[in-house]
């Protein structure tokens, strides 16, 4: 922390009288900020959505956990079970996790990163908020007018004969906040390769542009192939005729194939972004270049490719041809290896750096365990065999949380605190922020592992009551995702603070690299006041010494 | 979106480049859209390969080929009206639009027929749906629900298509220049590529099974 101080006060030292406005102080009224094509403005209109559908979604698993708490079945029947578990998965997927780093910070920092004055096409941009917010009201509705029961996988025929609740409602919700993924992934990209500041050639891009690009492009490429098929299952489910029913000559593996080609790559959108904020704050708290810059950005890249070839991982147990199901285990593990390359690069970035435990890094570091540990019991479900053992339980839904809500939520969570400074000229308390950080870290492996072996036990998912063997794991779950409950009301709480009483932050608090930086804290409205050189190397940070 | 120096050359060309990169783009999303459609019928000629040959026998070919020539010709009305808008011949450019969307129009306005044809036939899927000859009438439903799906939604783009040509017309119209011709580009590559999407189509859908 001595570091950070310093900084400030050089920072201070240099605060020039006359400064562009910021663009927090363009306008006050509520319809400056509906209309305003500026992309931090959009990317704070993202934040204050977002953060709304998390705390809804939340709400839905806090629910379960308590209803899971005994055996028997004491909160809620089977039906309403069924619904939250429902909403829980439609609200955290389509509108937190897909949303969440690339719409709210990808929108903030990714032009001030790369020099420039905004994304290539500000009002789309504008125009992507709408549509999500547009889509999350026809969820909303859903959910108000009692909920749907399909999981958030829609598996036909379910979906499209069996359930009489609001699938249809639900399915135009994601449409439309597809859309809104298409538009963003395209602004991104655009931006990317027209707007980079003079001299910033392709492997000066801090690593977070990469992760965002690569994410850009999989939005872009893998979101229609979700929003047809959708169509598809609401066509079969108004008309009753067509291609995944079995008694009309369909076949609902097929439906399966089309959604897992969207949804398995719809991971990575999740946790490509996540990436790239550890490789932002690990170099910055760790006052050392990032380990093997061109590995990392390659590492991205073919973790983006490799990631639409591995969907028929999700089909192991659905009936799907023997030779298939090897082939997508064979590429379900070679994705891990650009992961690997990742973690290791993480790991020798920290070694003999000066690393201070800011609140920032200490989520950088969860990221990187939690990721770990998600990582490497995707690689227990890759493997065919265990796969057939563990598919449905527990297991799957510890790994994909510990991906998830350890990766990319824990990741979401350390970019908050890393630009809130630049976002909101004011710094948070660092304490409480330490204190949240080990609080969730701590609540989330308490809810989540125990679902590990519950799972390596044979507890299938979905189901509201449990034999009484499996009830101390149960409670275990459900008291850390109590604490993880507090954990995740503590930012909620001192962040909002910090915006009235935090003291004001200098331009640079954290002494980092990156244009971000370079630029006035909030920054002006038009993010420079003379376009800055994207010349120097990326992470910036004085080398090693021996 | 440099502030400072809104109208230099480079300005402009960089824009071009945007609004160019961001189609294109664009359009590697809307392939991804098609292409469940596709495998969709991949999947069912693979699966009831004799009822999708029958059931593509039932289309009305003369329909299929007329709105195959109509869409071919307002692609290249649309390459004609950029050429004469770059040359600043802005007029002929505007009449050139407006014989694409009256092509447009006229490729709707066939499709529509044929889909009053196929309702008369039976040929919409549902509890009435009946193809004449067919042994497996539910592969020939599947083959007719890929139809319309397809052909449906092919019409919603090129609905998108025909409004976005009026808007570029009207943008000839009101500020003819750089920035309209941009946009004019942009609108040429969607409707070059719902053009693609029909010469994709309709050898799947109308000559599937016609070859003997």
């Amino acid at each position: 922390m001595s570091a950070h101080s310093d900084a400030a006060a050089v920072n201070a030292d240099r605060a020039a009288p006359a400064r562009a406005a910021s663009y927090l102080h363009d306008g006050y009224t509520l319809w400056s900020w509906l209309s305003s094509r500026d992309h931090k403005r959009i990317a704070i209109l993202y934040a204050v959505s977002i953060t709304a559908f998390f705390f809804i979604g939340a709400t839905a698993a806090a629910l379960m956990r308590l209803e899971l708490f005994t055996p028997g079945a004491d909160v809620v029947d089977a039906d309403t079970y069924n619904r939250l578990f429902t909403a829980h998965g439609v609200i955290m997927v389509w509108m937190f996790l897909i949303p969440s780093i690339p719409s709210v910070f990808g929108n903030f920092a990714l032009p001030l990163m790369i020099g420039a004055r905004d994304l290539a096409f500000p009002r789309l941009n504008l125009l992507s908020w709408y549509l999500y917010a547009g889509g999350g009201l026809f969820t909303i509705a859903a959910l108000l007018l009692g909920g749907v029961d399909t999981g958030w996988t829609f598996y036909t025929p379910y979906s499209s004969v069996f359930s009489n609740t609001h699938v249809i409602l639900t399915l135009a919700g994601v449409l439309i906040v597809g859309f809104s993924s298409i538009a963003t992934g395209v602004n991104f990209i655009v931006t990317v390769h027209t707007l980079r500041a003079p001299g910033m050639g392709w492997f000066k891009l801090p690593l977070f542009v990469w992760a965002i690009y690569a994410t850009s492009v999989i939005l872009v490429l893998a979101t229609p192939v979700l929003a047809i098929t959708l169509l598809l299952l609401a066509a079969e489910r108004v008309f009753h005729v067509g291609l995944f029913n079995p008694a009309l000559g369909g076949d609902p593996l097929l439906f399966q194939h089309l959604f897992w080609f969207y949804s398995h790559p719809a991971v990575y959108i999740m946790i490509l972004p996540a990436m790239g904020v550890a490789s932002e704050i690990i170099p910055c708290f760790a006052r050392k270049r990032v380990f093997g810059y061109r590995f990392m950005a390659f590492a991205i890249i073919g973790i983006a490719v490799i990631s639409f070839l591995v969907w028929g991982h999700h089909m192991f147990v659905s009936g799907q041809s023997a030779y298939a199901s090897m082939v997508f285990s064979l590429l379900s593990f070679m994705v891990a290896v650009p992961s690997a390359i990742k973690v290791f690069n993480w790991t020798a970035t920290l070694y003999k750096g000066s690393i201070s435990f800011t609140a920032p890094m200490l989520y950088a570091l969860g990221f990187v365990v939690l990721f770990l540990q998600g990582g490497l019991t995707g690689l227990f479900l890759a493997s065919l065999s265990v796969d057939v053992h563990v598919t449905d339980t527990y297991f799957v839904v510890a790994h994909f949380h510990y991906i998830m809500v350890g990766g990319a939520v824990m990741a979401y969570l350390g970019a908050a605190h890393y630009w809130w400074p630049k976002i909101t000229g004011r710094l948070y308390p660092e304490s409480w922020a330490r204190l949240a950080a080990l609080i969730i870290f701590a609540g989330f492996n308490l809810t989540f592992f125990p679902q590990y072996l519950l799972g390596y036990e044979g507890m299938p998912r979905r189901y509201h009551t449990y034999p009484p063997d499996f009830q101390v794991l149960n409670v275990l779950s459900s008291a850390g995702a109590a604490i993880l409950a507090v954990g995740y009301l503590l930012p909620l709480g001192y962040l909002l603070w910090s915006c009235l009483h935090g003291r004001p932050a200098p331009d640079n608090p954290w002494g980092a690299s990156g244009l971000e930086w370079k630029t006035a804290t909030p920054p002006p409205q038009h993010n420079f006041d003379r376009l800055p050189d994207g010349s120097d190397p990326p992470y910036d940070y004085p080398p090693l010494q021996e | 979106m440099d502030a400072a120096t809104p109208d230099s050359a480079q300005d402009i060309g960089r824009q071009a480049a945007r609004t160019r990169l961001g189609m294109w783009a664009f359009l590697g999303s809307e392939v991804m859209f098609f292409g469940p459609v596709f495998f969709a019928y991949l999947y069912g000629r693979f699966m009831w390969p004799q009822a999708f040959e029958a059931a593509s026998r039932g289309t009305d070919l003369l329909c299929g080929a007329v709105n195959t020539a109509v869409l071919l010709t307002s692609s290249l009305g649309v390459a004609v009206a950029h050429l004469l808008a770059d040359r600043g011949a802005y007029g002929r450019a505007r009449r050139a639009l407006d014989a694409v969307v009256l092509l447009g129009l006229a490729f709707l306005a066939i499709k529509g027929y044929e889909y009053v044809q196929d309702w008369r036939e039976q040929l919409v899927p549902g509890p009435h749906f009946h193809l004449q000859g067919a042994v497996n009438q539910a592969g020939a439903q599947l083959f007719y629900f890929v139809y319309f799906f397809a052909t449906a939604l092919h019409a919603l783009h090129l609905t998108a298509g025909i409004a976005l040509m009026l808007h570029c017309r009207r943008a000839l119209r009101r500020r003819p220049g750089r920035p309209t011709l941009r946009r004019l580009e942009a609108a040429g590559l969607y409707w070059h590529f719902v053009d693609i999407v029909w010469i994709f189509l309709f050898p799947a859908l109308y000559l599937a099974g016609r070859a003997l």
